[in-house]
């Protein structure tokens, strides 16, 4: 039982590379990537072989990573959403991962379902969900500096 | 007015002025 924190660190960690890592291919590569594709006729390469892979590694390792953190926090959790004395890093990065996560399956997968036809869009609902998608990614990005900044002050950061 | 997160530094900017100015709500709510 007293490895149990450890193993929920690990786990939390693995799911986090993943997730984060993932987010930071879209921004920094796949937006890119894109864009050169379709002024070569390959975009659907992407589309079609990459982006659906990625998405899916994408939102599940995203709930795990806070399914890992919160199994982590544990009797802490209350503590740390509510910003209780010696948890208000660990409540920050906390909050942030929360929200990002809302925004993986609130906004950016019901959004990328639409873009990559899965689910019934006209062009014009396409469109408005390729920018809605973009944006919120965006955000998660934005929002990661500071989660990873606040999850790594509660231990190694003093103020 | 330009959206900052439509290039991807902007992103990164608003990420490290949010990562600034949090430091500072943090800093006041543990007294420090």
């Amino acid at each position: 039982m007293e490895m149990l924190p450890g193993i929920y660190r690990w786990i939390h960690i693995l799911a986090g590379i993943m997730w984060i890592g993932l987010l930071y291919y879209f921004n920094f590569v796949q937006v890119a990537a894109l864009k050169a594709a379709q002024g070569d006729g390959t975009a659907a390469g992407i589309t079609k072989h990459v982006a659906p892979r990625a998405l899916f590694y994408f939102r599940w390792a995203a709930l795990v990573t806070w399914l890992a953190g919160a199994a982590l926090l544990g009797s802490n959790f209350v503590a740390a959403f509510t910003f209780q004395g010696g948890f208000q890093k660990i409540g920050v990065g906390a909050w942030l991962g929360t929200i990002m996560l809302l925004n993986v399956w609130g906004v950016i997968w019901p959004n990328q379902k639409k873009i990559l036809g899965l689910v019934q869009a006209t062009d014009e609902q396409k469109t408005k969900a390729r920018r809605t998608a973009f944006l919120a990614s965006r955000t998660n990005t934005a929002l990661s500096i500071p989660m990873i900044f606040f999850m790594v002050a509660q231990t190694h950061i003093p103020m | 007015m330009t959206n900052p997160l439509d290039s991807l530094w902007g992103t990164v900017i608003v990420g490290l002025v949010l990562t600034v100015i949090l430091y500072f709500v943090v800093r006041t709510m543990t007294g420090g």
